[in-house]
């Protein structure tokens, strides 16, 4: 029996998340009512002119570097041209000669499994509107919020063999361009999508087969399903010593199987010529240098520092590099409470399980990045105990209000004043004769008792040393 | 002052008189209204006129010229822009059906430039669909007729403008120069006209025939008039990337040009076969009144000339056929009633919204443009468009200026030229070469052949040398006559 592996490239569409949109001042902003992000220009009116947001092209670049990518120093713009009702001019301003980056590469894998999936290249391009069938009106709708959206398509070599070398790819890349800031990449808003091209050969064969498309891929799950499920339709259609049609298809995730959109005979002439409206792109060495300077310190490099130089342990480190907003959190919070292992220890726990409960991804997390290290840094200085940081984080969570302004409105500062507990530890001992009894009898458990029910008289507000300490002595003066 | 008299003028004439108190703007406007109202019927050179909201405008104008709060060398004077520039709120149309009920929801920025300068807009002006045709016949809204002859076209594409100005229905107006879309009219109807550097004014707003070579320019009485027009739409706009810096245009530098030491040059490959013999009699004597103005001028040779109408057609049809793409009949536009299908709506829309040169053009650029033609069709013409600038640059070392006709012939017949399209895309053999490659280029009146018939001569200078180009004309003009002969005033002597 013939061994048979799949050969997969990506083409990965990422909207770069610029203030306004790739040729006009329209806000790049998901969501809104349909066509109210538009303008003449995003909207194809006669006689309306594309104008470069210079953001987008240092954002490609960016992405280009943070990817080992070499940038194009003259590059242009070409024009795609297809008729299709979201496609407004009936053309779209992408880049086919002369991409912005060209030859990158990303690792994937760990250990022995490392491998390097080559970048083929990278270009600047312009979203289109969106179709919506109207199932009551039964006819088709057109959004063109999404018009004009400043995209950048990632084309990889054809490096993949099966579908968790691609979605491990995803994931870094994913990881890469939200640490440096050019896109979100939300699969499930459609800020970060995925072209599937596949193919399968007998194993150690050079050549390639026929390969077919599977287009806008929105979740990595279905990414999966499709892998798997196409590499099998191809196996038995090849093992059944049928051909394999080169087409496009789409795949159902819902009923897990695709089905062939469009073959070869029907693919598009593009007619793609240089686009008259837009200048060449000069890209010099200082501006290469200055985007460069501007990329921070990526996932690797930064997970190894913190087991490293702050000593965290490597579960701690790779939770916490997982997500750009997790490490924004994590190293403002240090930086606040001065106390790196603290800060983790309070986001692993903690905060983690508030992101959890609450069902928030890190970054759509809406907290002042100051808020956690404020916490951390009340409870070091003896201001609130830890319960009540605690108490606060999760009072908190979600608003803007400021932790210092809150304990202090709230009265939740501790307590130390030696006269107050002993009212509330004379308190707890007269109304609990039973539990002094025990304790008294050598029961220690008995002491823990006692001392949450002074705290509960102090409202939780205690400074446990204290209550502890003057606890102790006014039961050991009853011996 | 009479109707008469004022539309005599010119149009800074007519803004001197404004700012001294003769005439007022709304006289001025009246005068023009009055004009189209009489000839118009016959020429069909406007598709929309202004009539009160134009009076309103200059009533408003003439308040602020009063109070001191505007001016601007042309403040107060009426003015007319081609049917391809958007107007916020008022149709534009292209002269096409595609159009025919398209209301742009802006303004270009040259209709912005001239609200700001106190210019006022008195209509629309007619020209070939989508600028497609050197005629002016192939519009919608029926042809253009020459005032000097009105069984005869006034060329195009901007014949609307053209006639407009010959035949005193407006002071000066806009078109546009694709290919020669200003100077060949302006050569056929005996008025004055520029096609500016590219980038010197915006395009935003300009309806695209073909991005790479379209640029909006005046047409005048004479040639100062055209660069105070000029001077009013110039300058970089961020809306528009492909404009760039310019400086205006000196006008009391340009009426003091001097011919002493200036470098004219004239390809000997603009005489060749197919020139009628008048027009290279007419263009030949005023190249003579140059060189008795004390220029020096050389005969020369520019053999890459040849390649000019091919090159031309297959940028122009190669962008055009993508920016007509737009109009697919879904958003704006003529939409095909009959249509029961995606597709249909595609093909009907567009079969039936174009017209037929529209529609040659289209095919042409798609085929150039395929896979598999592509190398040799557009790669072709971008290598002859580099060959052309080679030898361009090679002349401008050696001429300030290249002088000749500004078509082969002087204006056709109607209807003569729509059975044959070669014939009329060999018409503009001469003013397409500094489309191709961004030179600003003029076409002045220099004589009329035996029918009447004015004929041009065209300029063509280095980039942003509109200066000296003005500068050289106003010196023809101050010594000939030709600019002065108007249609009314037929069989007079120059």
């Amino acid at each position: 029996m013939i061994e048979y592996e799949a050969v997969i490239g990506l083409e990965v569409h990422v909207e770069l998340s610029t203030e306004s949109k790739i040729f006009c001042a329209c806000p790049t902003a998901f969501g809104g009512a349909p066509n109210t992000h538009v303008c003449a220009i995003c909207s194809g009116m006669p006689g309306t002119l594309p104008a470069l947001n210079r953001e987008v092209l240092r954002y490609a670049i960016r992405a280009g570097l943070a990817t080992n990518c070499e940038i194009t120093r003259d590059g242009k713009f070409d024009r795609k041209n297809y008729f299709y009702p979201d496609l407004p001019k009936a053309y779209q301003i992408s880049q086919l000669y002369l991409p912005v980056c060209r030859n990158g590469r990303i690792e994937i894998g760990e250990g022995k499994n490392k491998k390097t999936i080559g970048i083929h290249e990278m270009h600047i391009e312009e979203d289109a509107g969106k179709l919506v069938h109207d199932p009551e009106g039964n006819c088709t709708l057109v959004d063109y919020n999404r018009c004009g959206i400043p995209l950048i398509e990632i084309v990889s070599k054809p490096d993949f063999r099966s579908a968790d070398e691609v979605t491990d790819y995803l994931e870094r890349l994913k990881t890469t361009l939200q640490y440096i800031g050019v896109s979100d990449c939300k699969m499930q808003e459609g800020s970060m999508r995925a072209d599937i091209n596949l193919s399968v050969r007998p194993v150690g064969r050079e050549e390639l087969g026929t390969r077919t498309e599977m287009k806008n891929m929105a979740s990595l799950k279905a990414i999966s399903r499709a892998i798997e499920a196409e590499t099998k339709r191809q196996i038995s259609r090849i093992s059944a010593g049928k051909p394999i049609k080169q087409q496009t298809r789409r795949w159902d995730d819902d009923k897990g199987v695709s089905f062939s959109m469009r073959s070869k005979e029907d693919a598009h002439d593009y007619k793609y010529f240089p686009e008259p409206d837009l200048l060449p792109l000069r890209v010099s060495d200082g501006m290469i240098e200055e985007i460069r300077r501007e990329i921070p310190e990526l996932r690797e490099a930064r997970r190894a520092r913190y087991i490293k130089e702050l000593g965290l342990p490597e579960y701690d480190a790779d939770i916490l590099t997982s997500s750009f907003p997790l490490v924004r959190i994590f190293e403002r919070t240090a930086g606040i409470c001065g106390n790196a292992k603290e800060a983790s220890n309070w986001i692993m726990t903690d905060l983690l399980k508030l992101l959890k409960d609450e069902q928030v991804a890190p970054e759509d997390m809406h907290f002042p990045e100051d808020s956690l290290g404020k916490i951390i840094r009340m409870t070091s200085e003896g201001v609130i105990n830890r319960s009540v940081g605690r108490r606060v984080l999760t009072e908190l969570f979600g608003s803007d209000t400021d932790p210092i302004t809150y304990v202090k409105d709230n009265g939740l500062a501790m307590v130390s004043d030696q006269s107050v507990i002993e009212t509330a530890v004379d308190r707890a001992i007269r109304e609990n004769e039973k539990a002094v009894a025990d304790y008294l009898c050598g029961n220690p458990k008995s002491l823990q008792f006692l001392i949450g029910q002074a705290m509960r008289h102090l409202r939780g507000k205690g400074d446990p040393q204290s209550v502890q300490k003057i606890l102790f002595e006014h039961l050991e003066k009853r011996r | 002052m009479k109707d008469e008299n004022i539309l005599n003028m010119t149009a800074l004439e007519v803004a001197r008189a404004i700012r001294s108190g003769d005439i007022t703007s709304p006289q001025a406007t009246e005068a023009v209204l009055s004009a189209i109202e009489e000839k118009d019927g016959e020429l069909n050179g406007y598709i929309r006129v202004f009539g009160d909201r134009a009076i309103a405008r200059a009533s408003e104008v003439q308040k602020q010229i009063e109070r001191g709060a505007l001016d601007y060398p042309l403040a107060g004077v009426p003015y007319a822009i081609k049917d391809n520039i958007c107007t916020e709120g008022i149709p534009t149309t292209c002269g096409s059906k595609m159009l025919e009920n398209f209301i742009p929801p802006y303004s270009a920025t040259v209709v912005h430039d001239l609200e700001r300068a106190g210019a006022v807009s008195v209509g629309k002006l007619n020209l070939d669909e989508f600028c497609m045709g050197s005629t002016s016949e192939t519009s919608f809204f029926g042809p253009v007729k020459n005032p000097w002859d009105t069984t005869r076209v006034p060329g195009g594409s901007s014949g609307g403008a053209a006639a407009s100005v010959a035949a005193r229905m407006s002071f000066y107006a806009y078109g546009s120069d694709t290919g020669g879309s200003i100077r060949q009219p302006c050569s056929y109807c005996g008025v004055s006209g520029i096609k500016p550097t590219y980038g010197s004014v915006s395009r935003f707003g300009l309806i695209a025939y073909a991005s790479s070579l379209d640029q909006i320019g005046p047409i005048g009485r004479d040639m100062l008039d055209c660069a105070a027009a000029l001077n009013q739409i110039i300058g970089k706009d961020p809306a528009d990337q492909t404009t760039i810096d310019t400086v205006p245009i000196d006008l009391s530098a340009a009426s003091e040009f001097s011919g002493k030491g200036l470098r004219i040059g004239v390809p000997e490959d603009f005489f060749a076969e197919g020139i009628d013999p008048e027009v290279e009699a007419a263009v030949r004597k005023a190249v003579h009144v140059f060189s008795e103005l004390g220029a020096s001028v050389t005969s020369f040779r520019l053999p890459i000339a040849r390649y000019a109408i091919p090159t031309y057609y297959i940028i122009a049809c190669a962008e055009a056929c993508s920016n007509l793409s737009r109009y697919d009949g879904i958003k704006y536009g003529y939409r095909s009633q009959n249509a029961k299908s995606l597709s249909d709506i595609y093909v009907m829309s567009r079969s039936e919204g174009f017209g037929l040169e529209v529609k040659r053009r289209i095919m042409l650029g798609n085929y150039v443009l395929s896979s598999g033609f592509y190398d040799a069709y557009y790669k072709k013409a971008l290598q002859s468009k580099a060959l052309i600038r080679k030898a361009f640059d090679e002349a401008f070392v050696k001429y300030d200026l290249i002088l000749g006709p500004t078509a082969p012939s002087t204006a056709p017949r109607i209807g003569e030229s729509l059975s044959d399209p070669l014939r009329m895309y060999l018409s503009d053999v001469y003013t397409v070469l500094p489309n191709i490659v961004g030179l600003p280029s003029a076409s002045i009146p220099c004589g009329f052949d035996r029918n009447n018939m004015p004929v041009g001569l065209q300029m063509i200078g280095p980039y942003r040398s509109e200066q000296t180009m003005v500068g050289a004309a106003c010196l023809f003009q101050r010594s000939t006559a030709y600019h002065l002969r108007f249609p009314e005033k037929r069989g007079e002597d120059a």
